[in-house]
Formats: C-alpha cells, sequence, structure tokens
C-alpha cells in the first residue's frame, strides 16, 4: 500500500534519510523504531511531502506521490498522528474532529463522527471544550480521532505514547489495534519500542537515518541487538 | 448638564466613529499577521484604493443622472469590496506567495515595495492632488441645550457605527460557523498541521488577504465618504494608525484589533479636544511606544509561549 523507495532527506545541507526503503502492506501494522533524532519524523513527513525527498520514491496506492504538494497527499486517503499531537487548542472538539473531515460531505462526515465517539467516550464527554485544555492523553486521543474523520486507508501515527501515563498508553495501543481490525493500514513510529513491536506485524529499525534491521514484530522483539539498544537488556 | 460633560460626549462620539473604522482597517492586519506571522504593508494603500474607487463610482452615478442614495451607496460598496479584494488577492499572489518560506524580512520589503508602487500608480492615474466629493449624506441628530452646548450625532456618523457594527459581525460569524472561517483559525494556530489535513492553506491564506482588504475597502467607502476628500496618500497615515490599533489591542487577535482601532480613536479625540490638536499623532504613536514597552504582546494578544 505504501512503499518507499531509496528515500533521501535534507534539511538544508544536512543529511536526515539516507537511501531508506520501507514498505507498509495492506492490512498490516508496521513500526519504526529508532532512537531520538534517527530520522523516524523526518521519515514520516517526507511520506507527507514536508519535507521533500531529495531523491528516491514514495508510492502510495500504486500512484507516486513524490513531489506532489503536501495538501494534495493528504486527500488521497492517508491521514497522520503527527509527533506533539498538534491539535488546534484554541477549536474545541468538535471543531477538531471537523477539520479532519475538511473536504467530505457533513452527512458522512457525522457518520464517521459517531464512530469516533463510540471509540473515545472522553471526546464525547468533552466535545465543547476547547483542545487546549484537555489532558495530554485527550488531546491524543483527538489527534487520532481527527484524522479517523478523513476515513483514510492509512493512518501515520508518530510517537503517540509519548509523554503519556502507563494505562492511556495501553488504551491508544488497543484502539490501534481496533482501528486495523477495521481495515485501516497502520505505519507506527515508536519509541516505546517494546509495546509497537509486540501490536506490530513487521517492524524497521532506523538508524542515524539508516534502516539497519527489518524483521517480523515477534523477530525483533527477541533479536538480541534490538533488546540491547532498544528494549532495556 | 454642563458644557464640559457635552463636550466630552461630543468628542467620545466622534472618536467612537475614527475608532471603529481604524478597527476595520486593523482586522486586516490582524488576521493576516495571524496566519504567517507577517504584516501586510500595502494594507494601507488598499484602503485609500477602496476610498478612490468609491469616489469614482458615486461621481460617475450622478453624472448618469442616478438620484437614489441607498442604490448609489451599493453600488459603490460593492465595486470597492471587489476592486480591493482583487488589489488585496494580487499583493498577496505577487509579493508573498513567491516569497513562502523565504527569510521573514523579504517578504516585509517585498511588501513595503508594493505599497510604493500602490501609492504611484494611483499618483499616475488620478493625480496627486486631493479630489473632493460633495458630502452626500448631510443633517443629523443634536441633544443638549443649545445656550449650553449642543452635541451632535450626524447620519453619516449613525451609517458608520452601523456600517462596521454589520461588517464585524458577519465577519465574527464567517470566522467561528462557516467551514472556511474554521480553516482560518486553524491555519493560524498551526499552518503545517493545517496543511496536512490536506487542507490547501495557500488558499485559506489568499482568502485571509481578500477579507482583510474588503473589510479596509468598507473602510475607504465609510471615511472617504466622511471626510469628503481623498489622495492618494491616505493610506500611509491610515495604515499607521491601524496598525497601531492592531498592536494596541494584541496582533494576531480579531477582537483585540476592534479594541485597539476604538481606543485609538478616542483618544486621538480626546488629545485633540483637550490638547492642541497638533498633539493627536504624538500621543497615539507615543501610546504604540507605551505598549511595546510594557505590554508587547497587546491588550488582548496571548503572550508568546515557549513551545516545549
Amino acid at each position: 500500500m505504501l512503499r518507499i523507495e531509496n528515500v533521501n532527506t535534507h534539511y538544508g545541507p544536512i543529511q536526515a534519510l539516507h537511501d531508506v526503503s520501507v514498505e507498509v502492506k495492506q492490512g498490516e501494522i508496521v513500526t519504526l523504531i529508532g532512537a531520538n533524532g534517527a530520522g523516524k519524523t523526518t521519515l514520516m513527513m517526507t511520506i507527507c511531502g514536508d519535507p521533500q525527498a531529495t531523491s528516491g520514491k514514495v508510492v502510495f496506492d500504486g500512484e507516486e506521490i513524490t513531489g506532489q504538494r503536501t495538501s494534495d497527499i493528504m486527500q488521497k486517503g492517508l491521514a497522520i498522528v503527527p509527533e506533539g499531537r498538534r491539535v488546534f487548542s484554541g477549536m474545541t472538539v468538535e471543531e477538531n474532529l471537523y477539520m479532519g473531515s475538511y473536504h467530505r460531505s457533513k452527512a458522512e462526515a457525522e457518520k464517521t463522527a459517531k464512530h469516533v465517539l463510540e471509540l473515545f467516550p472522553r471526546l464525547e464527554e468533552r466535545y465543547d471544550q476547547r483542545a487546549g485544555t484537555m489532558s495530554g492523553g485527550e488531546q491524543q486521543m483527538l489527534a487520532i480521532g481527527r484524522a479517523m474523520m478523513a476515513k483514510p486507508r492509512m493512518i501515520l501515527l508518530d510517537e503517540p505514547s509519548l509523554g503519556l501515563a502507563p494505562i492511556i498508553i495501553q488504551q491508544i495501543f488497543d484502539i490501534i489495534q481496533k482501528l486495523r481490525d477495521e481495515g485501516v493500514t497502520i505505519f507506527l513510529v515508536e519509541q516505546n519500542a517494546n509495546q509497537a513491536l509486540r501490536i506490530a506485524d513487521r517492524g524497521y529499525v532506523l538508524e542515524n537515518g539508516r534502516v539497519v534491521l527489518e524483521d517480523s514484530g515477534d523477530a525483533l522483539l527477541t533479536n538480541e541487538a534490538v533488546r540491547q539498544a532498544y528494549l532495556g537488556g | 448638564m454642563t458644557e464640559s460633560f457635552l463636550y466630552l460626549i461630543q468628542q467620545l462620539i466622534n472618536g467612537l466613529t475614527i475608532g471603529s473604522t481604524y478597527a476595520l482597517i486593523a482586522i486586516g492586519y490582524t488576521m493576516v499577521y495571524g496566519i504567517i506571522g507577517m504584516i501586510n504593508f500595502a494594507h494601507g494603500e488598499i484602503y485609500m484604493i477602496g476610498s478612490y474607487v468609491t469616489f469614482i463610482v458615486i461621481a460617475g452615478l450622478l453624472g448618469m443622472g442616478l438620484v437614489s442614495l441607498p442604490i448609489i451607496l451599493i453600488v459603490a460598496l460593492i465595486v470597492a469590496v471587489i476592486i480591493a479584494s482583487t488589489y488585496g488577492w494580487t499583493v498577496e499572489r505577487v509579493a508573498y506567495r513567491p516569497l513562502r518560506g523565504s527569510n521573514r524580512l523579504i517578504p516585509l520589503i517585498s511588501a513595503i515595495g508594493m505599497s510604493i508602487f500602490l501609492q504611484n500608480y494611483v499618483v499616475l492615474a488620478q493625480g496627486s492632488r486631493d479630489v473632493a466629493l460633495p458630502p452626500q449624506i448631510t443633517g443629523g441628530w443634536t441633544f443638549g441645550d443649545p445656550s449650553v452646548f449642543e452635541v451632535s450625532f450626524s447620519y453619516m456618523q449613525a451609517l458608520i457605527w452601523i456600517a462596521t457594527f454589520a461588517t464585524m459581525s458577519a465577519l465574527t460569524l464567517f470566522i467561528s460557523r462557516s467551514r472556511m472561517g474554521r480553516a482560518c483559525r486553524a491555519c493560524s494556530e498551526d499552518l503545517g498541521m493545517t496543511n496536512l489535513l490536506g487542507i490547501d492553506t495557500n488558499r485559506t491564506i489568499a482568502l485571509t488577504f481578500i477579507i482583510g482588504a474588503a473589510l479596509a475597502a468598507v473602510a475607504g467607502l465609510l471615511l472617504g465618504l466622511y471626510y469628503g476628500v481623498v489622495n492618494p496618500f491616505i493610506g500611509f497615515i491610515a495604515g499607521l494608525k491601524a496598525f497601531t490599533a492592531a498592536v494596541l489591542g494584541g496582533i494576531g487577535s480579531i477582537p483585540g484589533a476592534v479594541l485597539g482601532g476604538l481606543i485609538l480613536g478616542v483618544t486621538e479625540a480626546l488629545t485633540s479636544a483637550y490638547f492642541p490638536s497638533e498633539y493627536k499623532d504624538v500621543v497615539s504613536f507615543g501610546l504604540l511606544v507605551l505598549i511595546l514597552l510594557f505590554r508587547p504582546s497587546g491588550l488582548l494578544g496571548k503572550p508568546e509561549v515557549e513551545k516545549v
């Protein structure tokens, strides 16, 4: 469904990604793990076209999206839950959700909204509240809900567990699996490698902007090098 | 009621009248700043063009023998808004969009260039001398004892109050309720994220310039009728005043721009009423300096928070 082929990305003179190739197949949960600064977020954002890859190809659903404008790419059935959530803090939960369904008809968006609120009852309680006044976990739920509002076939999640309490993290990971069961393909970037690999079909390890390892989730969980570097021994 | 009290009332009426037009222009500055973080230095010129178009349309319709004032005003308003919006959109396309992502100083300079260009373009097309229009809306209400002090509230002032109030209400509804208005707010909070939701932020930015220009055109029409005189240079000082109002209220905040405009208008009216009127601009720009020194985020603006 998503194929990243030999992508290089630069920030000015600094090269952040070196020849990265990743594939996510329809219906899979694929995770990308790596340390801080390894280039995980850069890869996510390169898929979205912001920044653009300097060379290489990104193919989504058979269509090459490299070089296209971010706002066009994000209308093709791809949605992102970005690092740091980035909810619109001055807007209500309702307004935030409907920003996610900007290009859909009101009737269709309402159907999806109902589904999102079933999945996240907390958002229903906070429906008219401004997003900036909510807890980090609630904001993360809102960011996921907002992404769902576009009814995407694939969701990119960038560090959804960052800064959250363990019980909330568990909830978020349950939701991710639920989304996959509903047919949404998931590409998950995580520092919380343990939990991410447990729910992932396959995983990639990114180090200094290069993919150094690629295997099934289970295999990576038991891989000695991965255990040493990312799972605390 | 004493004379001094009635005199004060009169100054407040005058101040709120001018202040509400400052507010209309200030909203354009504040909306553009809110969304791209830059001051549109050509905004005052858009206001000036709005005033000119109003004069040309009214003179033309009167020349054609049309006498119905409401129709003349409505046609002038529509034409002024359309033409000014086109200029606003063009400013964004020519002076801002090609420079998106470059150093912040560069679009600032190109906008100043745009401002100089528009000013001189109007000088060439219309001449640099004052153009006058006889008062179209005359008469008004008066109250107070004529032997003490008579307060007058002209129909023209009433029109300015009503028109600015209606325009601002329409803007508020648009921003808070409509889909595109929400996109404007989303852009001003997080442009990149709005883009990541598949929304063409370039279009939202263009829309912001168009809305700001339309409001400036309304102000151009109202102030043009109020003063009865235009020249190609009125945009400069009006732009500075409105910019001061926007900073005073907190740049980026629409209610702030309105509040800033009203405060500035009243301050000016009171200064010229109780001191030599040459001090008017000294006081208003002095106010700007004070605000920048002691409350840089303005009255209603949010202080910059360090992002973690």
